[in-house]
């Protein structure tokens, strides 16, 4: 076998490199970081982790960021599909806009949302009349974190609708399936692992958002702190060793996170691959 | 032998005078309100220096939230000076060793060529009536102020709130806790510096009340007029000594002491106060304090030595981990 060449020759060196990459720019900092934390101890450890203002500040993160991105799958998904599957004047710079989130400094994104937000912004003036506060709440965390993800559900999801076979719709309705049926049975399980990216990316990076959220805040310990704040707190107080720990601990529950997703994901694929 | 140092001597004071127009660079590390300060007396120190010594002096700045800026230094920032909030923040880079303990000592004042106290802006017309620290925590109340775990500027906020309950008739520790908690639990938003809160205030129109350094209040007059905002004076402030220090590891390795050390004696030449002064510092020295006079209102203060016994007690009984502002701050 022989004959089975790849397209790009010396699998070696081509392994060689992406480990030493990996190695160098995640595993390497990833490593120090842990290195760093260790100079806090077991018995640190618990104790910042048994802290209530910790335990708020990671529901606070964990749990935004979580709501966001399920916000973000839904309304990507949505925009993936318009994107795809309709034509209409402007369709192109939309499709532009959608990335626009990335190139933009997150702490400018942060001062827009808030000025835009704030009790005397324009929306925030008008949600107000509605008793609805945005800027300095929770609320307002969860739209910072919509707004930075937001990108990752409809670049994931795009491809691969844009890919979808329409015979499978029309043979679905041809059997007699109702639309919302062909959309819940046969569309959404071929979809299913790619959305589940799209979340999962979304997620990790709402977590680990300082820089537009921060604006947005109002940073009340208990209310409306998030994780990275209290991390960057303890580096102002020159607690290194604190810092890092809380730092190693978002990244064991991101890393949970993260493989209970794939798991996820690779089901939902078995599913998708099923002949039905 | 003698013969021999007094020749070095001679070559020492030859080379000198030859290397004359040497450049020099020096790197202020300083907090967030300064910028416009530094400014103004860094080419007034350069333009000195030029007609004394011939020599070409720059100065960089670096300015950010003072706990931010100490860390950087410590984590290897190569400044000549440091001209930060407070002096725990010089003494957190003393303690990892780079720069002598007793800096304190060094220069006049505390090593704090000029003042600043801790004063209320508050908007137009004052609808609020705010007078007075009591008026802060009445209901209905939002005060500005920002993080004290972050910002320098805020634990002189909290310091002189403190204060304030500490010195009334019947005063003591359990009445200034009971006024300073009460006072955090009308805090809204918690920005991480001055500068954050002074934009929270004025720009995003949240709050009645900023609490504020006084050189920032005054600067936010300045910029956005004196009919948008009032400046309040409380019945008693504290006397904020934000100081200076030579970072003594870093001018031997580059061997800017002789200038870097020049450069903050020149802070305290009526020159330079007068230069404070217009920048809404405080100066120290009394006949320029008393030409500038009239920019400054006047204002009753304690200082941290009087009522807290130094920085050192007060950073670790206050803002230590799990110190009293965790125990009552806001959200708690």
């Amino acid at each position: 076998m022989a004959g089975r060449r790849r397209v790009l020759p010396g699998f070696g060196l081509a392994l060689g490199y992406t480990l030493a990459c990996l190695g160098l720019l995640v595993l390497l900092p990833l490593a120090a970081l842990v290195w760093k934390a260790s100079g806090i101890g077991m018995a640190g450890l618990l104790h910042l982790l048994a802290t209530p203002r910790t335990q708020a500040a990671l529901r606070l993160s964990f749990g935004a960021a979580f709501i966001a991105a399920l916000a973000n799958a839904a309304f990507g998904l949505l925009v993936a599909w318009v994107l795809v599957r309709y034509r209409f004047p402007g369709r192109r710079l939309l499709d532009a806009l959608v990335d626009l989130p990335f190139a933009l400094p997150t702490a400018v994104a942060g001062i827009a949302l808030t000025a835009l937000y704030a009790p005397n912004g324009w929306l925030g003036q008008t949600l107000a009349t509605f008793g609805l506060r945005v800027a300095y709440t929770r609320l307002g965390i969860g739209v910072a974190m919509v707004f930075v993800g937001f990108p990752f559900v409809v670049r994931t999801v795009q491809p691969v609708l844009a890919a979808l076979d329409r015979d499978m719709e029309e043979a679905a309705e041809s059997l007699g399936a109702r639309r919302a049926q062909t959309f819940v049975r046969v569309i959404l399980p071929m979809l299913a692992p790619a959305l589940l990216t799209g979340f999962a990316l979304a997620l990790a990076r709402a977590v680990g958002e300082y820089g537009s959220v921060i604006f947005i805040a109002g940073n009340i310990p208990m209310r409306s702190e998030i994780a990275p704040l209290l991390i960057v707190q303890k580096l102002e107080a020159f607690d290194y060793a604190g810092a890092a720990a809380l730092g190693v601990v978002m990244l064991g529950f991101s890393l949970l996170l993260l493989l209970a997703l794939s798991l996820l994901q690779r089901r939902s694929r078995r599913w998708a691959e099923q002949p039905a | 032998m003698k013969k021999t140092l007094a020749l070095l001597a001679l070559a020492g004071t030859l080379a000198t005078g030859a290397a004359s127009a040497r450049n020099v660079t020096l790197l202020n590390v300083s907090y967030d309100p300064t910028r416009e300060l530094y400014q103004d007396l860094d080419r007034a120190f350069a333009a000195q220096w030029k007609a004394q010594h011939g020599d070409t002096i720059t100065i960089q700045m670096s300015h950010g939230g003072s706990g931010k800026q100490a860390g950087a230094v410590i984590n290897g920032l190569p400044a000549d000076v440091v001209t930060l909030a407070l002096a725990p923040d010089i003494d957190a880079i003393a303690a990892r060793g780079l720069i002598s303990r007793d800096w304190q000592k060094r220069l006049p004042d505390n090593a704090s060529p000029y003042t600043s106290t801790i004063v209320f802006l508050v908007r137009k017309g004052n609808p609020k009536h705010i007078r007075d620290w009591p008026d802060l925590v009445r209901p209905g109340v939002q005060v500005i102020t920002p993080n004290p775990k972050t910002s320098g500027g805020a634990r002189w906020n909290f310091l002189a709130a403190w204060g304030y309950a500490l010195q009334q008739p019947g005063g003591n520790e359990a009445k200034a806790r009971a006024f300073t908690h009460e006072l955090l639990q009308h805090v809204p938003v918690l920005d991480t510096g001055a500068r954050g809160a002074t934009n929270t205030f004025v720009q995003r129109g949240v709050g009645d009340v900023l609490i504020a350094w006084e050189n920032e209040a005054l600067l936010a007059q300045k910029e956005f007029g004196k009919t948008a905002f009032e400046i309040v004076v409380p019945s008693v402030s504290i006397l904020a000594e934000p100081p200076v220090a030579v970072v003594d590891a870093n001018v031997a390795k580059d061997g800017n002491r002789a200038v870097a050390e020049a450069y903050l004696k020149f802070l305290y030449t009526p020159e330079a106060q007068a230069i404070e002064a217009r920048n809404f510092y405080r100066p120290r020295l009394p006949d320029v304090a008393a030409k500038y006079a009239g920019a400054f209102p006047r204002v009753k203060t304690f200082t941290i030595d009087q009522l807290f016994g130094g920085w050192r007690k007060a950073q670790a009984k206050f803002f230590a981990d799990g110190g009293v502002f965790d125990q009552i701050g806001p959200g708690s």
